[in-house]
């Protein structure tokens, strides 16, 4: 059924600036209508939304569903159920598969996967280089025919910057962001953690900002020439975002996200050796916090996007060195972002912005508004919905996240798709 | 008067204060006296457990261990593993797991990677003793060298130390320099700018780029091992110009105080960051190291195999 009628809400979307009381009537999978003044039509099914918060369905631009290929960790099923329970609608998904999606048959694979599941959007991106090898470009012409909504080599970074220049005009001839894991690999290069007194007094090897900033800087340029729409994917550097924030003021088609966990959490968590604060890039500076903040604040990024990496014990119960990066966040990243609204950092339209109408214009995305006609991709947030995070009760096959026992307020308690309700949370009576 | 040491495992210096540091110094003197006896043996930990697990190879550090733990009367087990990657097959996990099955009281722990003490101090019921844990610490190591300090200058208030060479790899460096400065001395480092970590600084440490600067004045002088890799990958032209610049030799060991020591946590190349005649000189307290190597070990491991006998 895809027809559905959300009653008495606070209507907040970003997409028009509306921030009002009022209904939701959703028919054949699109809005039709909102507003103070409707009423249900005979037969359609009521959600009742009082003290709840509708909202254009949260969107997050990279996730890591593991299939095809490590099907342990997570799979499209599971990946897309966690993302509904975390209140996204649609999630975009990294091309770091075995195979990596490099080709048509590989995508066709996952929308289809997809489908099947039958609960959040999959918009899967696209890898830029064969095998994400950094050599050739991958067939990205009817990847883009096949559905990719983007492109990136995520996880391995782009060194060539020759190969960089051609991928940001190849992909610009079909309308294709490329979005970059910005990382030099030679500056990184066997480092586990970030470069500071805390790997120094750990003993781990370190990975310097320089290698972040550096290759973001190196990419601007490029974006200079070339032209094309350039997404810097999970940011983390004080001074990445202070380049982005020179590029957008110069007009240059750049965008940027951040991680909910670049925005709490800094390198001397590491100092507990603890495998669920290793991820890349790594675990900041309390000045790096500090200046996400504020660049989510003033818009310099335009959206949050978690890095969801699922894995399994056999990947993260071991030595800190060894241990794979990534961690998971499709169900703590709506309350950390709203929790930055009690914090006075963002408005409440903000933080929608940055998780769903932010997300969309950057890929070009369906959803990410509740204009009349807009596809009904839609989240009902209780704002003030108490919980503790306990990674047994995740949908998400990984567990390996560093807010485990957290409270946290703010929930998704509806997460509608096409008109079509795919999570509902359970409501404890307080 | 009685002190008691309220720590349940010696992961590193980090956790230690200086009264703790103390503690151990004065129990490491009497058990140095065991050791000159010519029965060496003492049945104070008769009935316990003590499991050496050598992730890495290591002969001497694990033969010190094996040693004390001897001389104590406590059932030795030394068990070896390459501690590869997980991908082999048995996780640290794994290990952890079947140790704790054999109820051991100590688990001493040597590991190429930084963090294994602290794992398996969350894993395991007993004491955990970080034997080294990859570029992390190996607080054995800076007890004993404070042992050898202190019989030599006495005291650490206002002593000058110097650190030389590569201090980035280091764990000795890194325990020693957290050891040293809790008991007051301070601490000068020098050595190529590729070998030295960042933040040192923080760390209340003052860093040299000439090794001549930090030299000069110094009470103890420390030169640490160069490992082969090091020029291998890159962190240095080679090791022709490392002794060259960096070394300690005699002309340099001259700037210093006319009663300084000279210390190595071993194994030494000669000819590299110290010359063949200062490592045999008579001011190098190398041997010394060792000796308390023993007695600081017996220490640790009468601490924590928590012996309720009084003396
Ligand atoms: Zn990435």
């Amino acid at each position: 059924m895809t027809d559905l009628y959300l009653q008495r809400g606070r209507l907040i979307d970003p997409s028009s600036g509306l921030d009002q009381e009022g209904d939701l009537l959703i028919r054949e999978g699109r809005i039709e209508a909102l507003g103070p003044d409707l009423t249900p039509p005979e037969g359609i099914r009521v959600l009742d939304a009082r003290d709840l918060w509708i909202t254009p369905g949260l969107i997050d631009l990279h996730v890591h569903l593991r299939e095809p290929g490590q099907e342990y960790k997570e799979t499209i099923e599971s990946g897309c159920r966690s993302a509904a329970a975390g209140g996204f609608t649609a999630v975009c998904s990294m091309p770091n598969t075995t195979p990596p999606n490099d080709s048509r048959a590989v995508t066709e694979y996952i929308l289809r996967q997809a489908q099947i599941a039958n609960s959040a959007r999959v918009y899967p991106l696209g890898a830029i280089s064969e095998g994400q090898k950094g050599e050739r470009l991958a067939e990205i012409g009817e990847m883009a025919e096949a559905g990719i909504c983007a492109l990136t080599d995520d996880g391995f970074p782009v060194m060539d910057a020759l190969l960089m220049r051609r991928a940001l005009e190849y992909g610009r001839t079909f309308g294709l962001t490329l979005c970059q894991h910005a990382e030099d690999s030679c500056l990184s290069k066997g480092g586990v953690m970030n470069e500071g007194i805390h790997s120094t007094r750990a003993g781990l090897r370190g990975i310097p900002a320089a290698a972040e900033t550096t290759m973001v800087e190196r990419d601007i340029r490029l974006v200079e020439l070339t032209g094309a729409h350039y997404h810097v994917a999970h940011i983390s550097t004080s001074s990445a975002v202070e380049a982005v924030r020179q590029a957008k003021a110069r007009g240059l088609p750049v965008t940027c996200e951040v991680t909910p966990h670049h925005l709490y959490l800094t390198d001397h968590r590491c100092l507990t050796y603890d495998t669920s604060t290793k991820m890349n890039p790594p675990l900041r500076t309390d000045e790096d916090v500090e200046a996400m903040r504020v660049g989510l604040a003033d818009g310099t990024i335009d959206a949050v996007a978690t890095d969801h990496a699922p894995h399994s014990s056999i990947e993260k119960d071991i030595e800190f060195e060894d241990a794979a990066f990534g961690i998971v966040g499709l169900e703590t990243a709506l309350p950390l972002v709203l929790n930055l609204v009690q914090d006075g950092l963002l408005t409440e339209m903000q933080a929608i912005d940055r998780l769903s109408t932010g997300p969309a214009r950057i890929y070009q995305l369906p959803g990410g508004s509740l204009q009349i006609g807009s596809v009904a991709d839609v989240t009902v947030i209780d704002p003030e919905y108490r919980w503790q995070v306990d990674p047994e009760a995740f949908e998400s096959k990984g567990r390996n996240t560093p807010f485990t026992g957290w409270n946290m307020t703010g929930r998704a308690i509806f997460t509608v798709v096409g008109g079509q309700v795919v999570h509902e949370q359970e409501r404890t009576t307080s | 008067m009685t002190r008691t040491f309220k720590h349940r495992h010696l992961l590193g210096i980090e956790e230690l204060e200086a009264e703790d540091i103390f503690l151990l110094l004065d129990l490491s003197e009497r058990f140095l006296e065991i050791s000159e006896r010519p029965l060496k043996k003492v049945p104070t930990l008769r009935g316990k457990t003590v499991i050496n697990l050598f992730m890495e190879s290591s002969t001497r550090t694990r033969g010190s261990f094996e040693i004390a733990g001897k001389r104590l009367s406590a059932d030795v087990i030394n068990q070896s593993s390459s501690g590869s990657s997980s991908s082999k097959g048995e996780t640290l996990l794994d290990m952890a797991k079947n140790l704790g099955a054999m109820n051991p009281d100590v688990v001493v722990v040597r590991h190429r990677a930084a963090g294994t003490a602290h794992f398996l101090s969350r894993h395991l019921d007993a004491s955990i003793v970080n034997a080294g844990d990859g570029m992390h610490e190996h607080p054995t190591q800076a007890l004993l060298d404070c042992a050898t300090i202190r019989r030599h200058k006495k005291q650490f208030e206002g002593l000058e130390v110097a650190i030389l060479g590569d201090v980035s790899h280091s764990r000795v460096a890194r325990s020693d320099i957290l050891a040293l400065t809790k008991l007051g001395a301070r601490i000068r480092v020098a050595g190529p700018r590729t070998l030295l970590p960042i933040g040192l600084e923080s760390l209340g440490v003052e860093v040299f780029d000439r090794i001549e600067s930090a030299i000069e004045g110094a009470d103890v002088v420390m030169a640490l091992r160069l490992q082969e890799e090091r020029q291998r990958s890159g962190l240095i032209p080679g090791n022709r110009e490392f002794s060259r610049f960096f070394g300690v030799d005699n002309s340099r060991l001259a700037l210093a105080k006319p009663d300084a020591i000279v210390m190595h946590p071993g194994p030494m190349n000669r000819g590299v960051e110290i010359s063949p005649e200062v490592a045999d000189g008579p001011r190098s307290v190398i041997l010394e190291q060792v000796t308390y190597g023993v007695a600081v070990r017996m220490a640790i491991l009468y601490l924590m195999a928590g012996s309720e006998s009084t003396e």
